[in-house]
């Protein structure tokens, strides 16, 4: 994927973040414009694919449930994607994406659901991280005829 | 082979059924089991279920091991049956492995490998002893730290890319041709067949099977002389992209166990003395599956490097048409159904043959 735009980003972090932690944040953002269902959200799958060698051919490695849904909201239309079976998850993914478009909310969403989301991750990725570099070896040279 | 239907046995059947929820529940003073504590505290189980079970959806795959009552193999078909109710929606771009978030990464060829050997959480350098302080409860670990500079796109590059830059490894490249990959949930498999049809076979293959014979090319029969080159375990980014959004998104990291077995070959005709490569790569910590993989992958190559045929792990055939475990455990077990009738024509059959030998 070339350098993801500004709503590649959020869309990765809407459903990357837990749907826990997602109502959380669309929760403080206090009463939100109504909206309707383009597509009520969809449990399906989608199917992973790996290359040989990891550079190589293709091929089809297994599947994945994914959660999808549609929203519409003063005519801008919100999509949500999201990886496993909730479908509030989509839901609210594709609520703060319909936000994320419109100007009047878009500064305040960013502040209030997708940076606090995005921290979380960060961090979570970071103490990851941490614990296996501590388990990272460090060879020592053996001087011989001592 | 025929079986026929038979009336009865109704009451039977259901009490056999409750007596099967009753016994997995076991004593009802002790607390039942969580999806969340199976997730967690039983992961490389939920790991297998979901590699084999060819489904990525870890509180499915807990389900699926609490009702199949830790059997594993049953908990792989309950996961294949329920995907089978699901429409496909989407295909991923294919995994980036090269921008893994790495959990392990260890290289059996190279000491000092670009990004370095991080062993991360394994039992390798563990002594198989029983931990009696295991059996008490209330145990509390904490894991070990180690501060990093921030790098949160980190690449770990490949550490057999050096071989390949030298060319002394059969290179990997993607062929021009815009065919889809073989699907053998949509597709039935003849052979001969190619490469990404086997790499989807041995992926979603039971982990026994493909160990045996994995071990079988290392005793000799179909050597390959193979090194682990490269081994990694982490997170990587599903990437989809949706006709009615028209770019790419990314929806899920998944964790998944990359293999990378280089193996020693002298050359044919057309090909010069160089390296080759056989792969592994599977849903969650799944290293022993992995590793076998890769080994049966290297050996099912031998036809198209020339080699002499010598061992039933070469043999696609043999390999990919009993591999599958959902497939087999169905195909052993259905010899449990009423065979009243086959057997019956059968019994009568030696008796005739007795009667005519002792005239």
């Amino acid at each position: 994927m070339s350098p993801p735009t500004a709503r590649q980003t959020w869309m990765a972090i809407l459903a990357k973040s837990s749907p826990v932690d997602l109502e959380q944040q669309v929760k403080t953002l206090g009463e939100i414009p109504k909206y309707t269902f383009l597509r009520q959200s969809e449990i399906g799958l989608a199917m992973v694919r790996g290359r040989a060698g990891g550079t190589g051919e293709a091929f089809n490695l297994g599947e994945m449930t994914v959660t999808r849904c549609v929203i519409k909201m003063r005519e801008i239309q919100g999509f949500g994607y999201v990886g496993g079976r909730s479908k509030r998850h989509a839901e609210l993914a594709a609520v703060c994406d319909g936000l994320l478009q419109q100007n009047e909310w878009r500064d305040r969403v960013q502040e209030l659901v997708i940076q606090p989301l995005q921290r979380k991750l960060i961090e979570h990725q970071r103490k990851q991280q941490n614990q296996t570099e501590a388990t990272k070896v460090e060879f020592f040279t053996m001087l011989r005829g001592e | 082979m025929a079986y026929v239907a038979v009336k009865g046995g109704e009451q039977a059947i259901q009490n056999a059924e409750a007596l099967l929820q009753a016994m997995r529940r076991g004593d009802r003073n002790l607390p039942e089991l969580s999806l969340e504590q199976i997730k967690q505290q039983l992961a490389l189980a939920v790991n297998r279920v979901m590699a084999e079970g060819s489904l990525y959806d870890e509180d499915l795959a807990a389900l699926a091991i609490k009702q199949s009552w830790g059997d594993l193999v049953e908990a792989i078909f309950l996961l294949r049956a329920y995907r089978t109710t699901l429409p496909r929606l989407y295909y991923s771009k294919p995994l980036d492995t090269e921008k893994m978030q790495v959990q392990r990464r260890i290289s059996s060829i190279f000491k000092d490998v670009p990004g370095g050997q991080k062993l991360g959480a394994t039992y390798d350098y563990i002594h198989r002893l029983l931990d009696f302080k295991l059996a008490a409860e209330d145990n509390e670990y904490q894991p070990p730290q180690k501060p990093i500079a921030v790098n949160s796109n980190s690449v770990t590059p490949r550490s057999i890319d050096t071989l390949d830059k030298e060319q002394l490894i059969q290179s990997e490249d993607v062929r021009q041709s815009k065919r889809e990959p073989f699907d053998l949930t949509r597709q039935s498999l003849t052979t001969p067949t190619d490469r990404d049809a086997r790499l989807q076979n041995l992926t979603r293959a039971d982990e026994g099977f493909l160990l045996g014979l994995a071990y079988s090319t290392q005793r000799g029969y179909g050597k390959n002389h193979p090194f682990a080159g490269e081994i990694r375990v982490g997170e990587v980014e599903v990437i989809i992209e949706p006709e009615e959004l028209g770019f790419e998104i990314a929806i899920a990291d998944i964790q998944v166990t990359e293999v990378q077995m280089v193996n020693q070959f002298k050359g044919s005709k057309e090909l010069p003395p160089q390296f080759t490569r056989g792969y592994g790569l599977t849903f969650g910590y799944n290293e022993r599956k992995a590793m076998s993989m890769a080994l049966v992958d290297r050996a099912l190559r031998a036809k198209e490097f020339g080699e002499e045929m010598e061992g039933v792990a070469q043999d696609e055939e043999f390999v990919l048409y009993h591999s599958d475990n959902v497939e087999a455990q169905g195909f052993v077990q259905h010899l449990k159904l009423p065979h009243y009738i086959d057997f019956q024509a059968e019994l009568n059959l030696v008796r005739q043959m007795r009667k005519e030998s002792n005239n």
